[in-house]
């Protein structure tokens, strides 16, 4: 079998005030795959790709990407990594050619090599005509796609996409998806992204993590996490306003607005009965949406009963 | 990286520095060039016709490589010091260290372009020296060594100062208490013989004032100290400070968590 694009083992990181950011992450991603790592503010995932890439120095653990231990040879192991933080970290006064040029040039490409590879990628992203432009000129969207293309100047292997539609508008993020999409399946390149956009995490990725309190609650397929997606909560528009909503047995039904009804249905239950005891009881339904994206819910349930486990954990710490 | 992929990777810093200084050169290259007519037209003629001959020679033919060594340093320590501090407040320095450069590329790439921003502006002084006295050089190769070594000795400096830094203002501290203060001590302006013997032991305690020294010796002739001793203390200088730079640079110190 392919080494891993990425493999962590027993990774830890203690910052200098004593916070223990990682506790013992282990992590694989296998290559092509793309893969989200996902956790609420402070969870540890931008810490975790930091050490990986190399801005943030682990305390203890190993890193290796596609099979290089990046403690023996971490510039060997940074030709296959491309970065977009979350952040801009570009020098906002320099031309947007300059920036992609340099960027190739800290990779050791040739000019010559590097100028049609900045015309293909600032094409590909909407960029060639600003080339001549100063960055801090740009739209938000416009340097997250700037920092993409930068960083698939010296063709990587493995992109690190830390939160990168943060800020972006949905038809934008849209096209970003397509544009991570299509490296993904024509050039293998292997994806790991870091999203606040759960939508996003479940449109694009096979594989997902997710971490909390510097641990990984999870790791498995997106398929296998939304099969254990236990309920699932639909609003319901109504075609006239009610007093009280319906109760229909079986199911589990509130009042949002005098037209709208939050409709929980359970793993096993039908849409069929409930809209069918709805007409019986004169009921029209005009519209329908779930409430929240379905990996939502399950991250949500995740992170809240992972909060549960460690606040039930905590007490007895403290009493030992 | 091989070679050739190391050599592209520093030529790539060099020249982004040099872009960097060129395209503010209103605030990087004008300002030293009008402070030094200022300089030679109030020292060096005005005044400088009242204070006679220094050494044996006229006072502007004395303060002129004083000068422009004093530019040297101040614009290649300033340069690096507010570059790389401006990449760590902007975090682009993260381009840099995600890449495969080594840290001694990055560390040699900025101490490059301070080089370049401090010799640059020398030369541009040089000429404007021009315009109020003859120069001549005694020994040529002598002068640009030691102007190169000082010039790589301060943009090492400014590059510490900047790793250190976590504000803005701490990177005008160093420039402003100790550099200005020793270059203004460091025989610019006089010659330490002037000054009575106890002035001129704690004189000697000033780096500045061998690298003075030894440009105004490859610009006259005359020195205050002897010239291979000051040599090999810049030369030593150049070697620790780069080391200890280098080290900071690999552990991370004010760049990496």
């Amino acid at each position: 079998m392919a080494e891993p694009a990425l493999s962590i083992r027993g990774l830890t990181k203690v910052y200098g005030n004593g916070f223990h950011a990682l506790k013992g992450i282990d992590l694989d991603v296998q290559q092509g795959d793309f893969f989200a790592l996902l956790g609420p503010n402070g969870a540890g995932k931008s810490t975790t790709l930091g050490v990986v890439c190399s801005l943030v120095q682990k305390s203890t653990g190993k890193v290796s990407i596609f099979g290089i231990d990046v403690d023996k040879d971490f510039a060997k192991a940074k030709y296959q990594l491309g970065v977009v933080p979350q952040e801009f970290n570009f020098n906002q006064f320099e031309k947007v050619l300059d920036i992609v040029l340099a960027q190739a040039g800290y990779y050791g490409m040739t000019r010559k090599e590097a100028l049609p590879r900045a015309k293909q990628l600032l094409s590909d992203l909407g960029l060639w005509d600003k080339r001549n432009g100063s960055a801090r000129m740009l739209s938000g969207g416009m340097k997250r796609r700037l920092m993409i293309a930068r960083a698939l100047m010296h063709r990587p292997k493995l992109l690190i996409l830390d939160e990168p539609t943060a800020g972006v508008d949905i038809e934008l993020r849209r096209s970003m998806w397509e544009y991570m999409r299509r490296i993904n399946r024509d050039e293998g390149t292997t994806i790991i992204l870091t999203t606040h956009y759960l939508e996003e995490a479940e449109s694009l990725c096979r594989n997902i993590a997710i971490i909390n309190h510097g641990e990984i609650v999870r790791n498995t397929s997106v398929r296998e996490l939304l099969a254990e997606l236990d309920t699932e909560t639909f609003l319901l528009d109504l075609a006239a306003p009610v007093d009280q909503a319906p109760r229909i047995e079986g199911f589990e039904i509130l009042q949002v607005e005098p037209s709208q009804l939050a409709l929980v249905i359970h793993k096993g239950q039908e849409l069929n009965d409930v809209f069918s005891a709805l007409s019986e009881q004169g009921l029209k339904v005009v519209s329908m949406r779930n409430r929240a994206n379905r990996l939502e819910e399950m991250f949500v349930s995740m992170v809240e009963g992972n909060q549960q486990a460690i606040d039930q954990r905590e007490p007895q710490e403290a009493r030992a | 990286m091989n070679a050739t992929q190391t050599l592209i990777a520093l030529w790539t810093l060099v020249l982004k520095e040099i872009k960097r200084f060129t395209r503010i050169w209103p605030q990087t290259l004008l300002p030293p060039s009008i402070t030094m007519a200022m300089y030679f037209i109030i020292f060096g003629n005005l005044i400088g016709s009242r204070i006679g001959d220094m050494d044996g020679f006229s006072y502007m033919d004395f303060i002129v490589p004083g000068l422009i060594m004093m530019s040297v340093i101040t614009n290649s320590y300033s340069n690096v010091a507010s570059s790389f501090f401006s990449n760590k407040f902007q975090r682009s320095i993260e381009e840099m260290m995600v890449s495969p450069m080594p840290n001694w590329v990055i560390l040699s790439g900025f101490v490059l372009g301070g080089m370049a921003r401090g010799l640059g502006v020398g030369l541009i002084v040089t000429v404007v020296s021009l315009f109020f006295t003859r120069l001549t050089m005694e020994h040529p190769l002598l002068t640009v060594l030691v102007v190169v070594l000082t010039s790589a000795l301060f943009s090492i400096g400014g590059f510490i100062n900047a790793l250190l830094a976590n504000k803005f203002d701490d990177i005008s501290i160093v420039p402003t208490f100790i550099l200005t203060p020793l270059t203004y001590l460091g025989g610019v302006f006089y010659s330490i013989s002037m000054l009575p013997e106890f002035w001129q032991g704690v004189s000697m305690l000033n780096p500045i004032l061998y690298m003075v020294n030894v440009f105004r010796y490859g610009f006259l002739g005359v020195s205050d100290i002897p010239v291979g001793w000051a040599l090999a203390a810049i030369f030593a200088f150049i070697v620790a400070l780069f080391m200890v730079a280098l080290t900071m640079l690999e552990r991370g110190k004010g760049i990496r968590s």
